[in-house]
């Protein structure tokens, strides 16, 4: 496919794509406010509009009409570009994420290291938002999110391997296709090809909560430690941007479980596929992260990097060389 | 846009390579995790803390002298608004060294009451802490159940004082008024109320591994640290100290009650988790015996009208929520007191601060923070 094909048909979907991660990262933050609210026994918000749906729209005027000040000796131009580095490769990310048969933006080949390519610019951008924003708090955090991303990048990557071996493709449609059926056929229940794959998935979902900064591993942005870590100087759209960006990785990250391990649009029986059957799967990951973000206590710092480098590598190695085993003699 | 300009050479010869490279970083006055304007200057080495110095006296208002100022009576409603807490230990305190200096002796139904009154709010306050802990180590909701419960206490206080925070309930002599049959039924339903919401928080929160993980062997403090800095109250207990004013210096009616006074050796941040935890267990178990027991009668005894201390050097403890609070009086005579002396639990446990929490990562340093309980007014005065 080259540029010139069908220019409407690729200016629809970038509009699609940024639509729906604008719309997604608005309600995400109205399900985790009524599901924070339903957690800890009170209503959330219901002001703005029936069952406060209208929030995310009062918070996003709200944020848009503050003024953006950028503290007086910090690096004005990494500063002002990191919100912006978080949200283009998060949109990146929708490209290859196929929501349906034949919902999906392109069908690249190599569309999981596509995802991870630009899926690790977010560490970046946070981190030199970080440091650009010349505040101990943010330093702090800055150095805090590298070396827990460079901790939990390399199971999550272990287990996406585990998981390409077992499907032999990356192109993230042939692996929705190869999981045809039944609900068995699901990449979780092929414990033929590696008899640990709820661990693995479970290892997965680990990282990417870790990946996305999510409580209970939210060590960028503790409130109670670092007020709020990397974004801390930032005010009004700037802090906006990390937070869409930050409910788009969930997003992402929710999709892509849902593609590799949970037969992407498939539908549980064999009949009736589509796109609801993917968004009915990736939005309940959503709404478990979510959960698990207002039940749990946060981590120590040293209890998370000891958690990566002595039990989730060790084991997500484990299930690769046993994977790689099963596949060669069965 | 305007910009300041800032002096950006930094101070001293730069680190060697090899050298270690500190930096200071201000917590507070306005910091999440110090629930109030406490100010921490921590010497920082990366995310180690090297030296943290407390900073207080941002809400410093003269109460010590505002005694030396006023009558007695006039000072009392000043004693609910130390610790904001534990007013009712507060005004105990202060009612008692008056009624000590004065020979006065109340009613057995107001000693009751006061210590019924007095344990409900040890409750509340420990359901505060454990808000406010858990939300310092980054679990939000537990400290909206907390507060739930708490309303319940705050209610039953607000029909019997008048108040919901800062209580003048105690009097000099006796009690603002008597207890009504609204406040002991109201009081016998919450404590069957509370015994399995504190089973709750037991399997949910104590439980918890990432709890665990946060505060088993984080934040040690040893008996003999505890003695140098004077520490109190549950700091103290969770050190292995069995020192609780109610026990080892019998005021008001506590000799009459069976009560066990939780103590753990382990001297980490889950010990003081724990001995709050258990207090507060103790405690319904005090107002328990307490309502079965209250005896009839009047709840006020006549006193001058001029509340005037004979000369002399007097001094009362209690065991409020976050330790013994101790009102020291020196009169000359006059209804204006010479000197009025405030020995507040928070200050003395802020002190072992520095001592113990060198060496820690930020994160901990800050959950032994929060498992000291403070509350900055306390400290402050």
């Amino acid at each position: 496919m080259s540029l010139t094909e069908d220019p409407i048909r690729l200016l629809l979907f970038l509009a699609c794509t940024m639509a729906f991660v604008g719309f997604n990262a608005a309600y995400l933050v109205w399900v985790e406010r009524k599901g924070a609210g339903r957690f800890q026994r009170r209503p959330g918000p219901t002001e703005v509009g029936p069952a406060g749906l209208l929030q995310p729209v009062a918070d996003a005027v709200k944020l848009m009409s503050k003024q953006l000040i950028v503290p007086p000796g910090a690096d004005a131009i990494l500063f002002r570009l990191a919100p912006i580095m978080v949200m283009a490769p998060a949109l990146m990310c929708f490209v290859p994420i196929p929501f349906g048969e034949t919902l999906a933006g392109r069908d690249i080949n190599l569309g999981l290291v596509m995802i991870f390519a630009f899926g690790s610019f977010n560490v970046m951008a946070i981190m030199l938002g970080g440091w650009a924003s010349r505040n101990k708090y943010a330093i702090i955090s800055a150095a805090r999110i590298v070396s827990q991303n460079v901790a939990y990048e390399i199971p999550m990557l272990l287990v996406v391997i585990t998981l390409i071996m077992v499907t032999g493709t990356m192109d993230m449609n042939e692996i929705v296709r190869q999981q045809e059926g039944w609900f068995w056929n699901w990449n979780i229940f092929q414990l033929g090809a590696n008899p640990l794959m709820p661990v693995t998935f479970l290892i997965f979902f680990i990282c990417m909560l870790a990946e996305t900064n999510r409580a209970p591993f939210d060590m960028a942005e503790a409130e109670s430690e670092l007020v709020a870590g990397a974004f801390t100087e930032y005010s009004g759209m700037g802090f906006g941007l990390f937070f869409m960006g930050e409910y788009a990785h969930i997003v992402i990250g929710c999709s892509l479980g849902t593609v590799l391990f949970f037969g992407g649009w498939q539908s549980p029986f064999g009949a009736l596929s589509g796109v609801p059957w993917f968004l009915l799967k990736m939005y309940t990951l959503c709404f478990i992260v979510i959960w698990i973000r207002w039940t749990f206590p946060r981590t120590q710092f040293y209890g998370l990097l000891n958690l990566s480098w002595k039990i989730l590598i060790p084991v997500s190695l484990g299930t690769l060389i046993l994977t790689s085993i099963m596949l060669k003699v069965f | 846009m305007n910009k300041p300009k800032l002096d950006l050479v930094p101070t001293g010869p730069p680190a060697a390579p090899g050298e270690n490279e500190t930096f200071v970083l201000n917590l507070g006055p306005q910091h999440p995790a110090t629930h109030g304007v406490l100010r921490v200057k921590l010497t920082m080495d990366g995310e180690f803390v090297v030296r943290a110095e407390p900073v207080p006296g941002y809400i410093h208002r003269m109460h010590e002298k505002m005694g030396e100022n006023r009558t007695l009576p006039q000072f009392l409603p000043n004693t609910s608004r130390i610790d904001y807490l534990s007013a009712m230990h507060y005004t105990h305190a202060f009612t008692g060294v008056v009624e000590r200096a004065m020979g006065i002796e109340v009613t057995p139904r107001c000693e009751y009451i006061r210590v019924i009154t007095s344990e409900l709010n040890r409750i509340s306050s420990h359901l505060v802490w454990f808000g406010a802990f858990l939300l310092d180590l980054g679990g939000f909701t537990p400290l909206l159940y907390a507060f739930d419960d708490r309303e319940q206490i705050l209610d039953l206080l607000e029909g019997l004082t008048g108040a919901r925070l800062t209580y003048c309930y105690y009097q000099i002599g006796g009690l603002y008024n008597d207890v009504d049959d609204a406040f002991l039924d109201g009081t016998r339903e919450f404590v069957s109320y509370m015994r399995p919401r504190l089973d709750m928080y037991r399997k949910l929160v104590t439980d918890n591994i990432i709890l665990r993980k946060r505060l088993i062997g984080i934040g040690v403090i040893s008996q003999e640290m505890c003695r140098k800095y004077g520490a109190v109250g549950p700091v103290m207990r969770g050190s292995g100290v069995a020192y609780d004013v109610r026990r080892a210096e019998p005021y008001s009616a506590y000799p009459e009650f069976d009560f066990d006074i939780p103590v753990y050796d382990e001297g980490d941040s889950m010990a003081r988790y724990m001995v709050r935890m258990e207090e507060m267990e103790q405690s319904l178990r005090i107002i328990e015996q307490a309502l079965d027991k209250l005896p009839d009668g009047e709840v006020n005894v006549k006193v001058p009208r001029v509340i005037k201390v004979p000369p002399g050097d007097y001094c009362y403890a209690v065991e409020a929520a976050r330790g013994r609070f101790t009102v020291r009086l020196v009169s000359n005579g006059k209804p204006i007191p010479y000197r009025l002396k405030l020995r507040t639990p928070s200050f003395t446990n802020l002190s072992l601060y520095e001592e113990a929490s060198q060496g820690m990562m930020l994160a901990d340093a800050l959950a032994l923070m929060g498992s000291l309980d403070l509350v900055i007014p306390d400290i402050d005065r």
